[in-house]
């Protein structure tokens, strides 16, 4: 009997139940015996020399277990560096003039705080409640010193160095270029030359950080924290305490939402470890909201002076571009997400000649880091937003310059000349992109919606078309095992916060393995369940964990087909694992079930083949060769109320290519969640800090999430083109909703106000700055 | 004394308990912390989020902008209690069908809302449901799904015999 | 975000309310329902060291309609029952009106409306309806009972003229003259914000002209704003598009915004003028001829 495939299906989640139930296990659900809870004390200044700090008053406040100061920290534990922020493998370096260095961060400030939020001082108390009462006993003298926030800014040769002792706050510098792009730029019959900013924002998972410490009486370490890397995160603990792999067990807990900035290490997990091993009790540390919109990292901060040069119809000569990006108090990732810029500017469209350079600067802010989409989107806003500029230039429908600039199907593979950040050539392996295209046009357009316009409620249409590397390596692994009653439970280094791994992963094991769903387990994020992994992030667990998983059952089905050959004393090319069951080779009735393969190799069985060992278990790492190429194209038909400045989005439609769906339901939900993520920063979203560096919306009533009542209907138009790269043909599609909502929001809105000369070189959208937009052009001269 | 433990007692999930708290002691701790009753989340703790909601006195309220003490003689329901003995409540079965959840964070807070405003107003015109689900935040799905669920509910309650 | 300690009293009269609220040794505080001083206590901007809470305090529980038509409302009354009344939705909609926007219903059903008034943020909805609709605040505390004016009631930001030890113990809305029409317009970035400008108005139908036109804006200055030029501009005449285009000049020249983080002050100015003229226009359409 052929079983139907899972693998495609929208089959429901096996997640949901024990959520709904609200049997949930997130971290701060977890209260191990003994476990106190520890505050951070946090600079009030983005820049100041510490004078001094008294904690006596702390250290005697009711219920308090210790105070630890960054004084103490400088004199007992290490800085925090990452291998990742210095590591540029040699074919990029070959590819790119590239200038690289890193800032360590301290544990707790000890001299000098750099940034408003930054970790001054903990405190250790027996709730969260007397911790914060102990905190404000906490005196602490500063000397603030100059600040410099704005990123441009911190390129002024007079500016506040964030580093004392570097030359400048530049941290990063990159050139990338092909072709001639001066002689492009000379010829050209069109030239664009804008400057374009996309704007600081927070990822906002509605679950803050937060870690749970504890040394077992054996002296290991659990740690459970709120992380999409358990593994790094304890590859991390091992390198920084001096600690034996074997000894440390990290796990995800349930996750709260990711979106890239939980996939850092920050110094509060440390401290988590540090503390609970000198006070020999479980040390808890939630963050609390207010705290997340300092202490946890920021995303999206890029400016671009773009242009573009153009030939009569439009075709695209060359880019140029001048990139400045905002890296925070600290270089802490290194290439990570500017490089993500540099090979995702372009997108889908032949550019013969390209010329980037980038500065990555440090300022007095939180930390950036990777916030879905990292560097895409930003590059994305100024590309597309800049397509559109030249389209007006040129004359010509927006959609119609893209049809003439985006890649046909036809040259796919194609190399860009670039070397993608994992070292390989930059190489588009698949997609229909002119389709992609095509799909969203006619989606958006299925109505003359300029010609609805009128003075006070003007309509307009904008795209925004984007590549996106998937499924980056170096790995994933999965470990696959039989186990008693026949169940098989696979665990991977793929870590979900949302994705939904336990349904899809299962779905792919069963398909593999060609047993019923219900047989399978997967079991992520727990460094005890399988030894390496790498984590989730970067659109790659679908691609590189699904693979993994894929490997692993096949080496298992191996075991299992030897284990019974065995038991029956046959060969294993005379058996299949086939409908659930062991049965002849070719098909045919049950030899043995699952569960008595399971059950008949415990060493208590006479009868158990020999050599095997009591449990088959198999394990697989799967390394991609390179990033395996998704691609989408949003439109976004938005009615500006010209009096108030309202955006009203009227339809939203993303065309996307992700190689071969392994849950539709699951590929769509994460879809529209990116985008609205993306419409939150399109429309309301926005870190703002003044010019000394303090935080002015630092929290939820005035940084703005969008609610459903925000949310438009979102129209997906699937155009998937199976990946060569791969097995299953998968694309990883965690972050493509959120990559064109900016630029496409943007571009709508201007056309919606083309004949009133307003350009669009920023975000939010907000009522205000629409109004103020227009007010502006219209006291232009002509 | 402002650190005087205050005696309360508060129904949850039909069950009844004596507990004596801090008076600063928000709901949300006292039901997570103290009842072990950790389904209702934390997300922001000033009111914007939603994933706190549970319903006193059989109306919605924010566990976050609540004291324990304040609830003190009330009846409470949280995602714990929903479930019967028959299975999930019709709420939580179609936030299940219609996909209407993905990390589980916001799901409680938004589950309870729903259930609530079900239970008073069977059959809510769209700009009701939007107002009552606009009070939840949700960073996943992008609240389509929400909407699917709370009009899938709709009928199962309504097929069920559940609400007014 | 943690709330400081404090003292907590749950009287179950008014008078040992009063008392309590008389310390003047330590920051006393009143909560009801607390959808506005909790947020502050967990972020520890306020830090109240004594909490008095009136949930327990019958004589706080009033909604009723006195023999001379007007709405009482105690400070113990919810924002939703007081939406929920069907003779608040038939006398006062420009009340229900004000309400609805307030929040979402998970606010709305712990919060109050005297709780509101008495915290008196001005982008708030109720402040600015009190003022249209020309309500009376019963104050209570050391010397007896008193009546204030809405128009003299609202100070500043999070400011209002309640002296030492004074309670807001209930707020009284006139019933308004047969034909009344109303409009209450506003505009948020998200369903369910404070406003970054709002209108109300109220004005009936004499002949061709409007009378006793009434206009209220907004989330433009640190209290509601009475538009008195505006409604001069009307008195008398037929709101015509002549006639929103002055109350629109007045209003524009009438308000003086700050700029933040939300909105230019350019931007609230043109609003709340845009805004007034939709609310007197919605309340002349509303009117009885």
């Amino acid at each position: 009997m052929a079983r139907e495939k899972y693998v495609g299906r929208s089959v429901p989640r096996v997640e949901d139940e024990r959520l709904l139930r609200g049997e949930g296990a997130y971290v701060d659900d977890l209260h191990p015996a003994g476990c106190v809870e520890m505050a951070v004390l946090r600079s009030p200044h983005a820049h100041a020399r510490i004078v001094s700090i008294d904690v006596e008053a702390a250290r005697n406040a009711p219920g308090v277990h210790a105070v630890y100061t960054g004084a103490e920290a400088a004199a007992e534990l290490k800085t925090i560096t990452f291998d990742i922020a210095g590591m540029i493998p040699d074919t990029v370096r070959e590819n790119i003039d590239v200038t690289n260095r890193v800032n360590p961060i301290p544990v707790l400030a000890h001299d000098r705080v750099v940034y408003v939020g930054q970790a001054v001082a903990v405190v250790v108390a027996d709730d969260r409640y007397l911790a914060e009462d102990a905190l404000e006993l906490i005196d602490v003298e500063y000397e603030p010193l100059p600040a410099v926030v704005d990123p441009e800014a911190a390129l002024a040769p007079d500016a506040p160095r964030v580093e004392a002792e570097w030359d400048s706050n530049v941290a990063i510098t990159l050139r990338y270029s092909r072709g001639d792009a001066d002689d492009a730029f000379a010829k050209a019959a069109h030239v664009v030359s804008e400057t374009f900013r996309s704007h600081r924002q927070i990822a906002s998972p509605i679950e803050t950080r937060g870690t749970v410490a504890l040394f077992d009486p054996d002296g290991n370490l659990r740690l459970w924290s709120s992380t999409q890397t358990p593994h790094q995160l304890r590859d991390f603990l091992v390198k920084f305490f001096d600690l034996s792999p074997d000894r440390v067990r990290v796990k995800a807990a349930d996750v709260g939402g990711g979106f890239g900035p939980k996939g850092a290490l920050y110094p509060e997990d440390l401290l988590c470890v540090h503390l609970a091993r000198r006070i020999g009790r479980p040390v808890k540390w939630i963050e609390d909201r207010s705290e997340h919109f300092v202490a946890t990292a920021h995303g999206r901060e890029q400016l671009h002076r773009i242009e573009l040069a153009a030939d009569e119809d439009g075709r695209l000569l060359a880019v140029r571009d001048e990139i400045v990006h905002d890296a925070g108090a600290y270089n802490m990732l290194g290439l990570v997400v500017p490089h993500n810029s540099l090979s995702h500017l372009t997108g889908p469209y032949r550019v013969p000649s390209l010329e980037v350079s980038m500065q990555v600067v440090l300022t007095n802010t939180p930390v950036t880091a990777p916030y879905r989409g990292a560097g895409r989107p930003e590059a994305v806003f100024a590309m597309e937003r800049a397509m559109d500029r030249l389209a007006r230039t040129v004359g010509i429908d927006p959609g119609e310059l893209r049809a003439r600039n985006v890649i046909p199907a036809e040259e796919l593979p194609y190399r860009t000349g670039i070397v993608y950040r994992d070292g390989k050539p930059q190489e588009f392996d698949s997609g229909d992109w002119p389709a992609l295209l095509e799909g969203a046009r006619k989606a958006a357009e299925d109505r003359p919606w300029r010609e609805e316009s009128t003075p006070e409620r003007a309509i307009g249409i904008g795209y925004a078309a984007y590549t996106e590397g998937t499924g980056v390596g170096p790995f994933e692994s999965a470990k696959a095992e039989l186990v008693d009653g026949g169940r098989i439970r696979i665990s991977t280094g793929s870590s979900p916060q949302g994705q939904s791994h336990r349904t899809t992963f299962a779905q792919i094991a069963a398909d593999t393995l060609d047993v019923d769903m219900s047989v399978i387990e997967i079991v992520g994020g727990d460094t005890g369940a399988v030894h390496t992994g790498f984590g989730t992030y970067a659109s790659r667990s679908a691609v590189v964990g699904g693979h993994a998983v894929v490997e692993a059952a096949e080496k298992l089905r191996e075991q299992i087909l030897l284990a019974a050959a065995g038991l029956l004393d046959r060969e294993p090319a005379e058996l299949e694992l086939s409908d659930g069951a062991i049965r002849p080779a070719g098909g045919g009735d049950v030899l043995l079930p699952l569960a008595a393969v399971a059950g008949a190799l415990t060493p208590y069985n006479p009868g158990r083949p020999a050599g095997m060992p009591a449990r088959l278990s198999a394990e697989a790492h799967h390394r991609p060769k390179t990033v395996t190429w998704a691609a989408g194209v949003h439109a976004a038909v938005v009615a500006v109320d010209t009096r108030t400045g309202e955006v009203e989005i009227l339809r939203y439609v993303v065309a996307h290519d992700c190689g071969r769906p392994l849950n539709p339901m699951i590929v769509d939900g994460q879809t529209r969640g990116g985008v609205m993520q993306g419409i939150g920063g399109a429309l309301y979203e926005e870190i703002v800090y003044d010019e000394s560096g303090q935080l002015r919306n630092g929290s939820f009533m005035d940084y703005l999430l969008p609610t459903v009542a925000e949310a438009p209907d979102i129209e997906m138009v699937h155009v998937d083109v199976p990946s060569p790269l791969n097995r299953l043909g998968i694309k990883g599609i965690g972050e493509g909703g959120a990559i064109g909502p900016g630029a496409a929001i943007a571009n709508a809105v201007e056309d919606a106000l083309r004949d009133r000369g307003v350009v669009i070189r920023s975000g939010p959208l907000s009522p205000s700055r629409v109004r103020d937009l227009l007010r502006d052009a219209a006291r232009q001269p002509a | 004394m402002p650190d005087a433990e205050i005696p309360i007692r508060v129904t949850v999930n039909g069950v009844e308990y004596a507990e004596t708290v801090p008076a600063r002691m928000l709901l949300s701790d006292f039901l997570r912390h103290r009842l072990r009753l950790t389904g209702t989340h934390v997300g922001c703790e000033h009111g914007v989020c939603g994933a706190c909601t549970v319903l006193v006195d059989g109306r919605p309220a924010r566990s976050c902008l609540t004291f324990a003490v304040q609830v003190d003689g009330a009846e409470l329901r949280t995602i714990e209690g929903l479930a019967g003995e028959d299975g999930l409540h019709p709420v939580q079965q179609a936030f299940h069908e219609a996909h209407g959840m993905q990390c589980g964070f916001c799901t409680p807070g938004f589950v309870m809302s729903v259930t609530d405003l079900l239970e008073r107003n069977p059959h809510p015109s769209d700009e009701e449901v939007l107002d009552c689900l606009s009070g939840s935040l949700c960073r996943c799905t992008g609240y389509a799904s929400i909407v699917e669920a709370v009009r899938l509910a709709e009928k199962k309650m309504a097929e069920a015999g559940h609400g007014a | 975000m943690k709330p400081a300690l404090f003292e907590y009293h749950a009287p179950e009269r008014l008078e040992e309310a009063l008392a309590l609220m008389g310390d003047d040794e330590r920051d006393v505080r009143a909560i009801a329902g607390g959808q506005s001083l909790v947020p502050m206590m967990n972020f520890r901007l306020a830090t109240p060291e004594v909490l008095v809470d009136l949930r327990r305090i019958p004589e706080l529980a009033t909604l009723e309609v006195g023999a001379d038509g007007s709405l009482t409302i105690g400070a113990g009354v919810r924002q939703q029952d007081v939406l929920d009344d069907a003779r608040v939705a038939a006398t006062w909609p420009l009340l229900a009106a004000a309400i609805s926007h307030i929040g979402h219903p998970q606010i709305r059903s712990r919060g109050t409306v005297c709780g509101s008034l008495a915290h008196h943020d001005p982008h708030g909805e109720l402040p600015a309806a009190a003022t249209v609709l020309d309500a009376r605040m019963t104050v209570n505390g050391p010397d007896g009972e008193r009546s204030i004016d809405a128009a003299d009631f609202f100070v500043s930001y999070y400011e209002v003229a309640l002296e030492f030890g004074e309670l807001l113990t209930a707020v009284t809305f006139p019933a308004p003259a047969p034909g009344t029409g109303w409009g209450f317009c506003e505009l948020t970035r998200r369903h369910g914000d404070f406003a970054l400008a709002g209108a109300a108005a109220t004005l009936r139908r004499d002949g061709d002209g409007a009378a006793d036109p009434r206009i209220v804006v907004f989330g433009v200055g640190d209290r509601p704003l009475r538009m008195t030029e505006a409604e001069a501009a009307l008195a008398g005449a037929a709101v015509d598009e002549a006639a929103l285009e002055a109350v629109r000049e007045a209003v524009a020249g009438a308000v003086e915004p700050v700029t933040d983080i939300h909105a230019s002050a350019e931007y609230r100015t043109e609003l709340a003028a845009h805004l007034a003229a939709e609310a007197v226009n919605d309340a002349w359409e509303r009117t009885d001829a």
